[in-house]
């Protein structure tokens, strides 16, 4: 019969019509916050198309996304070098790079004008870069690796997009927080949480690393770190928010607000343990909420 | 498949070794091996081309161009040279043959007559390169518009910021103080025009200027058909800023009142000289580009890249071929791939025929998914980036989404094999099925397609469309079959074909092609596990610098719109140089294009559409 066939896409199109409206009506009774709604929604189990609503609402990037890279210092309250750079202006990363937006000066001794291993000044155009990963990939010095920022959005390319050294440096803390599985491999590789070269260079005296890492065999434990409530200027500005006190102690990880603790986690602390983090991480978030606000 | 496709084969020259040594036996002047360090094929004499090329095609059977392109080979040879790969439509290696000119006044016999495939890729010779193709019809510029000074290909051409010949730049490192190239070299001083150009052009917006060099008037012509039906001929533009386009892309038809007389295709809105840049680039360097050619389809395009120059490193003695692992992730990627460019294919098509955005948005459901698992993976959703030579960037992860960064989202984490498994078996096959049944019967998509856009089987071949174009003309033409590369011949799945060769069957194909893709993923499931922690890489780790041994790859891959090949070629430093010397894009969406005006050709305007969205293009690769 002639129209068949365009009932049968009609039936499609009706069967779409009513998914759009079934989640609505799932959650219709029930309070959820917007947040979580939101997460409810992205899941598998979700009908019908969903719109996110962009900037209320995120989705969360995966750990090896990738876009505008930063250079990796240690964290402001290392105990022996905080602040200092990781990169030691080998030049590699300016070398893979496809499109040749990175430009390093490499670091001289005022005196003796030999090379040290800092750079003296690290700019990336951003505007050129093309977010390949390359030199996250090629650095042997785990220095430089790739953000997870992607709002980059401004009124003016010729001075704000050519990023310094300054505006690149980000702490170890920061980089453990957004990709924690990969700074974990990574320091695994290494032998601690500290730079490669330290690590060689207290080997050779056998003194006691600063902040022992990871060894092959200790179990993977990532470190639980909330993302959303956190604007990445905040950990980059201040050095005591509650995001890096959390990275920190990272180890065992700390809970975070509303969730259970994943699998690996929950059999090493105890239900005292869990509340008291639980507690602790959320005072310090209503603390950093009141002080954002005010 | 009809009997005169099948060309003539003699029995004795069914291998290549067997074709070169019947050419040199029948042209002993004319043609002579190429015995260049790593090269392989013939050098034709270029008197006498079209004659050779004549007997290739039909005494041997190489019946099909894949791609024709010139090299530059200033300061090695100091003449240019034409590269043709020719195959046989039923499957095989290569027969490449090479015709030299000297850079003054260069100039090779066209072989549209032979070839007609070789229609838009000659072109684009004499456009980047300024080779001059007696014989060719409709010889002007192609990619670039005619007040463009000098030939960009040439090795001597240098573009407007310009900095240095290769990659790395000096400058960068170690006194990398940062300049703006635009600083340097100021916008406005750094162009040239052609001395005949008439500048007064740039600033008229009349209709003339715009169809100037098309040999077209733009009066009105009224004139009465035989059934008295008085109609108007008028040139019309489509596009170049028009939905149907699919990006920037314009077609100049000459009308019979709605009835389209003659088809020009314009293109190179998009030009950036991808080429120009690959050879500027280092080997590694090129692999991002690639994303960036048929951006919906970048792990393919990946792929296509790593096999070129895997096959250049093979020439050297040192080359490990890439792990089975590797190749396995490879083959996955590549087909999640193809049905994603099928359902946006599938989607868009439906747009162009007047269905706007509701079959669109349903395919691109999925693909959501399947980017959502680039994205995990190789860290970008649309350029990925991830194939090196000798394997991929990194295993899949552990998880799809990573705990850390979702805490509160629980419900989203994955587990890599589970979420793989629960989309190759349920949730793909489920949206191409609901695709079908949505649109498959409809009889408005039946009147709309059926014998719009008919190109028969011969003409396909001659014009070297490929992939989907080429199969719903009814050769059954896959280089997955034709040539195999990767675990390919491992596999087990069908080339789809159809023999319609209208729009209809186009889209028939796609979902066709979606559901092999399915079928080939559910096989590598298996492997994926059984090669579960096994190395990605061959080899310790990538080396950022390789150098190449000399000589000459072709990569061919099928891509989901056609035959991607990349023609890579390693010449100069005698040491291995860092840098290709030539870097070709052999681009389906470029070639595919060839064939337009002749499918077009007494259809309607709307109709054009449609056949323009049924050939799927990608300007990104169309322009490069």
């Amino acid at each position: 019969m002639y129209g068949m066939g365009i009932l049968k896409g009609l039936s499609v199109t009706f069967k779409h019509f009513i998914e759009s409206y079934t989640d609505d009506l799932r959650y219709a009774g029930k309070k959820l916050t917007t947040t979580q709604k939101f997460e409810k929604r992205q899941g598998t189990d979700t009908a019908g198309v969903y719109t996110v609503q962009y900037p209320d609402e995120k989705i969360a990037v995966p750990e090896r996304f990738r876009f505008i890279p930063f250079l990796v210092v240690e964290d402001n309250d290392h105990p022996e070098r905080p602040g200092h750079d990781w990169c030691t202006s080998c030049g590699i990363c300016a070398k893979v790079c496809p499109p040749q937006c990175i430009w390093i000066v490499r670091g001289e001794d005022p005196v003796s004008k030999r090379p040290v291993p800092e750079p003296q000044a690290f700019f990336i155009d951003i505007d050129i870069c093309m977010n390949c990963g390359y030199c996250a990939e090629f650095c042997p010095f785990d220095a430089i690796k790739m953000d997870h920022d992607y709002e980059m959005a401004d009124y003016d390319r010729t001075e704000t997009h050519i990023h310094d050294k300054d505006k690149l440096s980000k702490p170890l803390s920061y980089w453990r927080k957004i990709a924690p599985t990969t700074a974990w491999e990574e320091a695994i590789a290494r032998g601690s949480w500290e730079h490669q070269d330290v690590v060689k260079q207290k080997q050779k005296v056998n003194a006691p690393l600063a902040i022992p890492g990871p060894t092959p065999d200790s179990p993977y434990v990532p470190p639980i770190v909330p993302v959303k409530e956190e604007p990445v200027e905040t950990t980059q500005v201040t050095g005591e928010t509650a995001a890096q006190e959390v990275v920190r102690e990272a180890a065992p990880p700390t809970v975070a607000e509303g969730t259970p603790a994943p699998a690996a986690a929950s059999g090493e602390l105890s239900a005292e343990e869990r509340r008291a983090k639980r507690e602790a991480a959320l005072a310090r978030k209503a603390a950093k909420q009141e002080g954002g606000e005010g | 498949m009809t009997d005169q496709m099948i060309a003539p084969v003699r029995p004795e020259t069914t291998d290549v070794g067997t074709a070169i040594a019947y050419l040199k036996e029948k042209f002993p002047d004319a043609v002579k091996d190429d015995g260049r360090q790593g090269y392989t094929g013939v050098i034709v004499d270029r008197a006498q081309l079209v004659d050779v090329a004549t007997a290739i095609r039909d005494e041997l059977g190489f019946n099909y161009l894949s791609s024709a392109t010139a090299v530059d080979y200033l300061g090695v040879e100091d003449s240019m040279e034409m590269v043709y790969h020719a195959y046989r439509i039923s499957g095989g290696p290569a027969l490449v043959f090479k015709a030299q000119t000297p850079r003054e006044n260069a100039a090779i016999p066209s072989l549209i007559d032979v070839y007609p495939g070789a229609d838009f890729q000659e072109r684009e010779a004499y456009d980047l390169y300024g080779i001059h193709f007696p014989g060719h019809p409709n010889l002007k510029r192609i990619l670039l518009w005619d007040g463009f000074y000098g030939h960009p290909m040439r090795k001597d051409w240098k573009e407007a910021y310009y900095e240095e010949e290769h990659k790395p730049f000096d400058s960068r490192w170690p006194k990398g103080f940062v300049r703006r190239a635009e600083e340097l070299n100021m916008f406005g001083k750094n162009v040239r025009y052609p001395d005949d150009l008439d500048l007064s052009r740039l600033s008229d917006d009349s209709e003339d200027s715009l169809y100037r060099g098309m040999g077209l008037g733009v009066d009105v012509e009224t004139f009465d058909s035989e059934d008295k039906l008085r109609t108007d001929r008028l040139v019309v533009n489509l596009g170049p800023h028009h939905p149907s386009t699919h990006g920037v892309f314009r077609m100049v038809v000459t009308l019979n009142g709605e009835t389209i007389e003659t088809l020009e295709p314009v293109m190179g809105y998009l030009h950036r000289n991808h080429e120009k840049i690959g050879e500027r680039n280092a080997w590694y360097h090129n692999m991002p580009f690639t994303d960036r050619l048929d951006y919906i389809s970048g792990m393919s395009n990946n792929l296509g890249y790593a096999l070129a120059v895997e096959n250049l490193m093979s020439l050297g003695a040192r080359y490990q071929p890439p792990t089975y692992r590797a190749e396995v992730i490879r083959v996955l990627m590549v087909e999640l791939t193809r049905i994603v460019n099928h359902f946006w294919a599938v989607g868009f098509l439906l747009n162009d025929l007047g269905a706007f955005f509701t079959p669109a948005l349903y395919a691109i459901e999925e693909r959501e998914k399947v980017l959502d698992f680039f994205e995990a993976t190789a860290g970008s959703r649309m350029m990925p980036n991830y194939m090196r030579f000798g394997g991929v960037f990194k295993d899949l992860p552990e998880r799809i989404r990573s705990v850390a960064n979702l805490v509160n989202d629980q419900i989203r984490d994955f587990n890599t094999m589970d979420y793989l498994t629960d989309l190759i078996n349920e949730s793909l096959p489920r949206a191409i099925d609901e695709l079908d049944h949505f649109l498959t019967d409809s009889e408005i998509i039946k009147t709309r397609t059926r014998g719009v856009g008919y190109l028969p089987a011969d003409m396909a071949i001659a014009y070297s469309t490929a992939g989907p174009l080429l199969r719903a003309s009814g050769v059954p033409y896959d280089v997955r079959r034709a040539d195999p590369y990767s675990i390919y011949p491992e596999l087990d799945f069908d080339v789809a074909v159809r023999y319609n060769g209208d729009i209809y069957d186009r889209y028939l194909i796609r979902i066709d092609e979606m559901r092999e893709s399915v079928r080939i993923l559910k096989q590598i499931l298996p492997r994926l596990e059984r090669t579960h922690g096994e190395s990605v890489f061959s080899g310790n780790k990538a080396v950022y610098m390789p150098r190449m041994p000399l000589g000459e790859s072709y990569g061919r891959v099928e891509n989901p719109k056609g035959e991607l090949g990349f023609y890579t070629v390693s010449a100069g430093d005698p040491k291995g140089p860092q840098n290709p010397w030539r870097y070709h894009v052999r681009a389906p969406s470029f070639i595919n294009l060839t064939p337009l005006g002749q499918m077009a050709k007494g259809q309607k305007v709307a109709d054009v559409v449609a056949i323009l969205g049924s050939i799927d293009i990608v300007l990104g690769e169309t322009d490069r």
